[in-house]
């Protein structure tokens, strides 16, 4: 038998109900777990432990002076989501991606959006995320965002919320995959029991949806990563091994008469499209920033006259800015004339001054976020803040409102994590993976969830010591 | 191929025949320093002098020590020469490619490097040791050829491996050339503690049925085709997998490797000798440099 914490009153558990009991579509694992002993299920976490390392799915943090690899900690109990929910989710997460694509291309020519009164203007085009050397570039299929990254969270309420969209590199997919290749390794009983819908083909729904980013016949594909160094180096390399791709750096690329080659044992070879994981301003030295060497000089060039695709486009961050997310139901209404299905989370604009004053008076309640931070950096959990914290971030907010936006904090659902007490409930996040070609809107079924191994922590984010865990969509 | 990739597999298969060339040559310094002087023991600075590393190592530690020099050579990380430079130089060329390699590949040499960096910590290198890198190095050679697929990364693999091989095997043997050139005072154990560094030992025996002698020695590890560390059998394999490389521009490099087989194909033991070993040393080491820089040219930094 383990010993299982229940969850705290008031929250939202995956697993257990308050009372105890499981909930339907758990019943078969928490059985199946029960009849478990600890010490083997401890041997099989060490297996796992020992596996990832020598794989190397490791990640490199940054500041850190040792330079060292860590392992994301990997939770050996899945988070199952029953299929009816996940058929909501999935439209929701297509709507939204439709959406998002749909103000890209907007923002980018016409500014109708803006022009109407329902995204302000000086929210996009005083953006430092906005580039105003994409305005007017027609690309292919209208198609800006070919993979996003949806963070979802799901409410003491039960519902799940939108809580940010990354729509420029969004990174993790790798972990979705290696997480189930571990689960399916360490527990094929477990598979035989339920119907776990798989996921394993997601580096072929990338490939065909990076190829159909382009309108040439039978087109070179590439990863172009900044190297080695990178936190996410890993995933780079394992995409472009799963599609069968070059895995380029900035160095192997170069432009000749606003064309892209690749310089290989047998020449140079043109590409065609970019599936780049590299920030927009690394690109190209000679349009962004002049001391990178990561990039490739003249980029930009044969990007903007069409000759190469970059995926995802340049200037996409300006619709995954914190900024803009709180209008992203409205464009869903704008562009699609449609209900949103997913709904985001309460959010309030510091640059608002009432809205500031609401966000000062309950800043112990609130969540802070820096408009462009990312990672889990620069932001305060007011309920878990010191008086100091408070006081700092009262101090920022006053010095620069237009720098913030706040939510509510929310209870994030926990789920059973393996602790050293146990099995105690810990909260997770969800990222599904959307990849789009402008006609079609493809996923897997669930993506990464992550978990804050930290009692009572709501931070996910694996440079602040979260874990993953293998997300089980169960088909009916 | 990218020339980026084709230069890490080049590189990543070179620091692991270095390491395990390494590792036979210093087991054979440790047998022979066990040796009494009068026998061709005592002979500890071989290694340093091998791998150029003699100047650096009087700088740091002064004279020769046998199980100082052992150490220096196995686990220190701040000379680049190490054993352990050497896998941790592998490893990494490996973790550039390793969407290029496949996983049984990379689990192998990064868990040679997770394990090293472990040993390193235990102290002195030994003959346990050197046993260990040998047998890493068959492993990570094993998942090589049971699971990659015979495309140019294979080749530019093997040649790495080759041309490595063929630089240690010479580098081998003019250190130990006081040794050959004095062509009949067979010195019994030496001999044997050499051919069992090459993984040789047995070979003579069987093809010679006689104690071991210089001119032999130097015939097996030279010009014999069937034996695998041998100059020739390494001349044999880089133009093997040169000439499979797609393209023209190794035509520099295709010429010199296959005038290096020939060259080694139609050489009798006599006429080294009358050359003079050392010369005819000499001549190969820079015939190898020269052919390396050529792949490097035509291959590994193309534009």
């Amino acid at each position: 038998m383990h010993a299982l914490t229940l969850p705290e009153p008031g929250h939202f558990d995956e697993m257990l109900l308050q009372s105890g009991g499981i909930r339907s579509h758990y019943r078969t694992f928490a059985h199946w777990l029960q009849a478990q002993s600890p010490s083997v299920l401890a041997q099989k976490r060490e297996q796992a432990n020992q596996l990832f390392h020598r794989v190397g799915i490791t990640f490199a943090l940054y500041g850190d002076d040792a330079g060292a690899e860590r392992l994301i900690p990997f939770d050996t109990i899945p988070r199952v989501i029953p299929a009816a929910e996940w058929e909501k989710l999935e439209a929701g997460l297509a709507q939204r991606v439709r959406a998002l694509n749909a103000f890209l291309e907007d923002i980018y020519h016409e500014h109708r959006i803006v022009k109407a009164g329902v995204v302000p203007g000086e929210q996009v085009f005083a953006n430092a995320q906005y580039q105003p050397l994409m305005q007017g570039v027609n690309l292919p299929g209208a198609v800006w965002a070919q993979v996003t990254g949806v963070d979802l969270v799901r409410h003491a309420d039960g519902g799940y919320y939108v809580l940010e969209d990354n729509l420029r590199v969004p990174s993790g997919v790798s972990y979705m995959l290696e997480n189930r290749k571990m689960m399916m390794r360490l527990f094929p009983e477990l598979f035989a029991r339920h119907a776990i819908a798989p996921v394993d083909h997601y580096p072929t729904l990338l490939l065909s949806t990076l190829r159909r980013a382009c309108a040439r016949e039978n087109p070179t594909v590439v990863v172009l990563t900044p190297g080695h160094h990178n936190s996410a180096y890993f995933e780079h390399a394992f995409l472009a091994q799963q599609m069968g791709v070059e895995l380029v750096e900035g160095r192997d690329l170069f432009v000749r008469d606003d064309h892209v080659y690749m310089r290989t044992t047998a020449g140079h070879k043109a590409v065609d499209v970019i599936y780049r994981r590299i920030d927009d301003t690394f690109l190209d030295p000679l349009a962004f920033r002049p001391d990178s060497m990561l990039g490739v000089p003249g980029l930009m060039q044969a990007y903007r006259k069409g000759n190469v695709v970059l995926a995802n486009a340049v200037g996409t961050g300006v619709a995954d800015d914190k900024s803009i997310y709180p209008y992203v139901p409205e464009m869903i209404r704008y562009y699609l004339g449609e209900t949103p299905i997913l709904d985001n989370v309460e959010t309030f604009q510091c640059r608002h001054p009432a809205e500031l004053d609401h966000v000062l008076a309950n800043l112990e309640r609130l969540v802070v976020k820096e408009v462009h931070g990312a990672g889990g950096y620069g932001m305060l959990v007011g309920p878990a803040a010191t008086r100091a914290e408070l006081d700092e971030f009262r101090a920022r907010l006053l010095a620069q409102p237009e720098n913030y936006i706040a939510q509510p904090t929310l209870c994030l659902s926990s789920c059973p994590t393996f602790v050293e007490a146990g099995i105690a409930p810990r909260h997770i996040d969800l990222r599904p993976f959307v990849l789009t070609d402008g006609r079609e809107t493809s996923m897997v079924a669930g993506g990464l969830t992550r978990v804050a191994l930290r009692a009572g922590s709501l931070v996910v984010n694996s440079s602040q010591g979260g874990g993953t865990k293998d997300t089980w969509v169960l088909e009916e | 191929m990218l020339s980026r990739t084709a230069d890490h597999l080049f590189w990543m298969a070179r620091q692991m025949e270095r390491a395990e060339n390494l590792a036979r040559l210093l087991d054979v310094s440790l047998a022979v320093s066990l040796l009494p002087a009068s026998r061709g023991g005592a002979d500890v600075s071989a290694p340093l002098v091998l791998t150029g590393t003699l100047d650096a190592y009087l700088a740091r530690h002064g004279e020769p020590d046998a199980s100082r020099v052992l150490a220096f050579m196995s686990f220190d990380a701040g000379n680049p020469s190490s054993i352990l430079s050497c896998i941790r130089h592998a490893r990494d060329n490996a973790h550039a490619v390793r969407g290029k390699i496949t996983a049984e590949m990379w689990m192998s040499i990064n868990a040679t490097w997770l394990e090293a960096r472990e040993l390193a910590q235990g102290g002195a290198g030994d003959q346990a040791f050197f046993d260990w890198v040998k047998e890493r190095s068959h492993l990570f050679r094993g998942a090589t050829h049971g699971t990659c697929q015979r495309t140019d990364a294979f080749s530019f693999i093997r040649l790495g491996t080759f041309i490595e091989r063929a630089d240690n095997t010479a580098r081998l043997l003019e250190v130990k050339r006081h040794l050959l050139d004095d062509a009949d005072a067979a010195d019994y154990y030496a001999w044997s503690a050499l051919l069992r560094a090459v993984g040789a030992f047995e070979a003579y025996h069987a093809l010679y049925r006689d104690a071991p002698s210089g001119r032999r020695v130097a015939e097996l590890l030279l010009l014999r085709p069937d034996m695998p560390r041998s100059l020739r059998a390494c001349f044999d394999e880089i133009y093997k997998w040169l000439a499979r490389l797609e393209g023209d521009n190794g035509r520099a490099a295709k010429r010199l490797a296959a005038e290096l087989r020939a060259a080694q194909a139609y050489t009798s033991v006599d006429e080294v000798f009358e050359a003079g070993l050392h010369d005819y040393l000499t001549r190969m080491l820079g015939d190898i440099t020269r052919l390396g820089a050529l792949v490097h040219e035509a291959y590994l930094e193309a534009a």
